[in-house]
């Protein structure tokens, strides 16, 4: 366990160098001129356009400038935007946190939906409860994040006048407002993974109420809630957590339109202005952060795997 | 007596009371970019920079240069401008802003890496100062454009020492003259101004904090308006008016813009530039006489923006009144390509920024210039890619347009000019570049509307450009808020501005 572990993580060091590279070129082939946009109305003034590329090494080769920003990486340096002059890191520390609250209130929401969910639809297979939940998950799973979050706004906010929205504030500041202005975006992005989990979770439910484990717990005598929560539930719970993991990437894209809709200062919204202002630093440190954040949760899916499942301790 | 009483309640009832103490939040379009008046690109951080930094020259609502941080200015001689400064100004650091400060500034400008006002101010040859009060600026040639470029960010004086001290970082903690302070911003989420007490118009302020948010989707910024979450945001949508209108808390402020939208073909830039549009006036004539103006701004902007067949907005007093847009006259498209010899269908690539307005003008031009025989291929482009494009002459005909600048030169020189800046269809014409120099260098108005007149009918032969429309500066606000003065540079100046109860 302990080498399979150490295997992993060794894993960890080129796959952040191959996503270093591939963001790196990528980006070159992205039509649009950096120094142009940084231009602005001046794009049209050769010598604007040479003083911007000298200034920020784009008029050397590629591998010169890969190497130039990986050497700085490597001592910490994720470099300064283009756009606004602020360290990259610092952009990063001040969103990272504020995308990470959204990203564990929606996984909350989706968890407390989709699990849930997802049992009853399996213990009342083909009945009532079981179509009800599978056709909400379906709505679930088919409305767009922008569209949910649009309707929200207008319903609870414009309507009723409940909550806030826009205006986040980080919770150490005022923890009340920031799950005031927090709560419906986490809900909206939580909505479509809760989908996704609750067909899963169903799906894995069936399949473990069906071993003979299952008949045997039954057949023991025992209530059937604690035969369906602790027997079938545990073993269900495993493809269920390696999905969980997976979803990452879509609670990052989803906050990418979340956080656009309900103006919250987060990943999601950096990484689109970024890209659009072909401001390549930005872009770079954060996929790399979101890589190793990938790469890193897929590893406490792993461990948590052995958590639940003793049977693969021994491997 | 009790008679005299009440009647003096109603009259205070009606009187809005002018009450301070509070926080504007205002909603931006996109976020700013540096606030560093000399290194500034975008026009949301000139909206900032009205909060926070003075300029030598303001523009009142007819567009005329009225005195800010100047008092009044004379012209010595054709290249000599005297400014006189107001005196008793601060900056947000108490330093003293006088003729050394205006001095330091516009070297700034001149001399820093990176500058974007350089282009802007380049006629200056030098700075002097004559007395604490007063600065002598002598140009190289004579420029009227350059007092209008004073009532931007190239007239946004600095403290030198400040300055001085923060060096390349002055953006993360900007120090002005204006009558809010910077204190903080948070990337992509919102900047912080502080009321300055030590204003010279500190009279005029009647809020203590001002906050802008950027809010790029105008759903969004919609929503935020009407639950009251924002006092104002700028650059409503002319398909959202309707909404804000209907609504008792809200209001709608507008006013007309100085920018234009148009069709701008590739003339000489590149293989592109030999496509039939590009050789034939004819046809470019033709397409223009196909499209109907008022029909476009009907059905994309809700008839919320003026056709317009010129560069200057018709809120310039360079506007030329006498070139009208032309009505559609499909009779004559069709006769212009017959006489060209060009066999239609005339494909016509189109680059168009991927904007859902944009894209909506381009189908709607499409549909109208298809019954006379031409095809235009739409290529949505996304903005920066669409730039580059340009640039290299990747393009036969480009959907874009100009947010406008006070003087008209601003509008015409850069685009128009035999190689200048931004003259993407690399078009040139001796009469044209003749004109605009010309216009560029006299300080007479009358002699400049004509220079820019006879420009104006040699581009209406050639049509490098196909102006369709000029915009209009919408601006939402709650209907508490007194005090907006809707100028055409669309900027939102704190001066006034006040909650009324």
């Amino acid at each position: 366990m302990r080498g399979h572990l150490g295997g992993r993580i060794a894993q960890i060091i080129p796959t952040l160098l191959l996503v270093s590279v591939l963001v790196f070129c990528l980006q070159q082939l992205m039509p649009g001129d950096p120094a142009m946009v940084l231009a602005g109305e001046e794009r049209g003034d050769p010598r604007v356009l040479a003083q911007i590329r000298a200034e920020l090494w784009l008029d050397r080769s590629l591998p010169v400038q890969y190497l130039h920003w990986m050497g700085n990486v490597l001592r910490g340096d994720l470099g300064y935007s283009w756009r606004i002059r602020q360290p990259v890191l610092s952009l990063i520390e001040t969103k990272l946190p504020v995308t990470l609250q959204l990203g564990a209130m929606a996984f909350g929401f989706a968890v407390a939906i989709g699990v849930p969910a997802g049992i009853v639809a399996a213990v009342q297979r083909n009945r009532f409860w079981d179509y009800l939940a599978n056709a909400i998950g379906l709505a679930g799973l088919s409305t767009p994040t922008f569209w949910l979050g649009i309707m929200l706004i207008l319903l609870v906010s414009v309507n009723l006048g409940w909550l806030p929205p826009s205006g986040y504030v980080p919770l150490t500041e005022d923890w009340r407002q920031s799950l005031a202005t927090t709560i419906m975006p986490a809900f909206v992005l939580g909505n479509a993974i809760a989908a996704i989990l609750m067909r899963h979770t169903r799906a894995a439910m069936l399949t473990a109420l069906d071993q003979d484990y299952v008949r045997t717990a039954r057949a023991k005598g025992l209530r059937e809630t604690r035969v369906v929560l602790w027997h079938a539930l545990r073993n269900a719970l495993i493809p269920v957590v390696t999905l969980g993991a997976l979803e990452l990437g879509t609670l990052l894209s989803g906050a990418v339109l979340t956080e656009q809709v309900f103006s919250i200062p987060g990943f999601g919204k950096m990484i689109v202005d970024a890209v659009f202002n072909r401001d390549y630093p930005v872009v770079q440190g954060v996929v790399l952060v979101t890589a190793f954040l990938y790469v890193a949760l897929n590893l406490v899916a792993d461990i948590l795997y052995v958590v639940i499942n003793p049977r693969l301790r021994g491997s | 007596m009790i008679r005299r009483i009440l009647l003096a309640l109603c009259l205070l009832a009606a009187i809005p009371a002018v009450v301070s103490a509070q926080t504007l939040r205002i909603a931006l379009r996109e976020d700013a970019d540096l606030l560093d008046p000399t290194l500034a690109r975008t026009y949301v951080g000139r909206i900032v920079f009205a909060g926070l930094c003075d300029k030598l020259f303001d523009l009142n609502e007819k567009l005329e240069i009225v005195p800010q941080l100047a008092t009044g200015y004379e012209w010595a001689d054709p290249v000599t401008l005297i400014i006189h400064l107001r005196e008793g100004v601060t900056f947000h650091d108490g330093e003293v802003l006088d003729a050394a400060a205006v001095k330091y500034t516009l070297e700034r400008h001149l001399t820093m890496p990176g500058s974007f006002r350089r282009s802007e101010i380049a006629s200056i040859d030098h700075v002097e100062i004559v007395d604490p009060a007063t600065v002598k600026i002598t140009l190289k040639a004579p420029s009227s454009p350059l007092l209008s470029q004073l009532t931007d960010r190239a007239g946004m004086i600095l403290p030198p020492k400040a300055t001085e001290a923060a060096g390349k970082n002055f953006s993360q903690a900007p120090v002005c003259s204006g009558p809010f302070r910077f204190v903080e911003r948070v990337a992509q989420d919102r900047i912080v101004l502080e009321r300055y007490p030590g204003y010279w118009d500190a009279g005029n302020i009647h809020f203590d904090r001002v906050i802008y948010q950027p809010m790029p989707d105008s759903a969004v910024q919609l929503a935020n308006l009407r639950s009251g979450t924002i006092d104002l945001a700028e650059r409503v949508l002319p398909t959202d008016i309707a909404q804000v209108k209907a609504d008792p808390k809200l209001r709608i402020v507008t006013s007309p813009a100085l920018g234009y939208e148009a069709i701008t073909f590739n003339v000489g830039n590149g293989e592109l530039a030999k496509a039939p549009i590009g050789q034939s006036k004819l046809l470019r004539q033709a397409f223009e006489a196909a499209i109907d103006r008022q029909a476009l701004v009907d059905v994309v902007f809700n008839g919320m923006y003026t056709p317009n067949a010129q560069a200057v907005s018709p809120a310039s007093p360079f506007y030329i009144a006498s070139v009208p847009p032309p009505p559609r006259d499909l009779a004559k498209a069709k006769a212009l390509i017959k006489e060209s010899g060009v066999p239609t269908p005339i494909t016509v690539r189109m680059n168009v920024p991927n904007t859902p307005d944009r894209a909506q003008e381009a189908e709607v031009i499409q549909s109208m210039v298809q019954e006379a025989g031409f095809d235009v291929k739409i290529n949505l482009i996304e903005f920066a890619a669409s730039l580059q494009a340009a640039t290299r002459g990747e393009f036969q005909s480009y959907l874009i347009g100009w947010s406008g600048r006070p003087d008209p030169d601003g509008n015409l020189f850069q685009f128009l000019a035999t190689g200048a800046g931004q003259n993407d269809g690399h078009y040139s014409d001796a009469v044209v570049d003749k004109e605009l120099k010309a216009a560029r260098e006299s300080v007479d108005p009358v002699a400049r509307r004509g220079h820019y007149e006879t420009a104006l009918h040699q581009l209406r032969d050639d049509l490098p450009l196909i102006y369709l429309q000029s915009p209009v500066n919408v601006v939402g606000m709650s209907a508490k808020l007194t005090g907006f003065q809707p100028v055409p540079d669309g900027m939102i100046r704190l001066r006034g501005l006040a909650t009324a109860k």
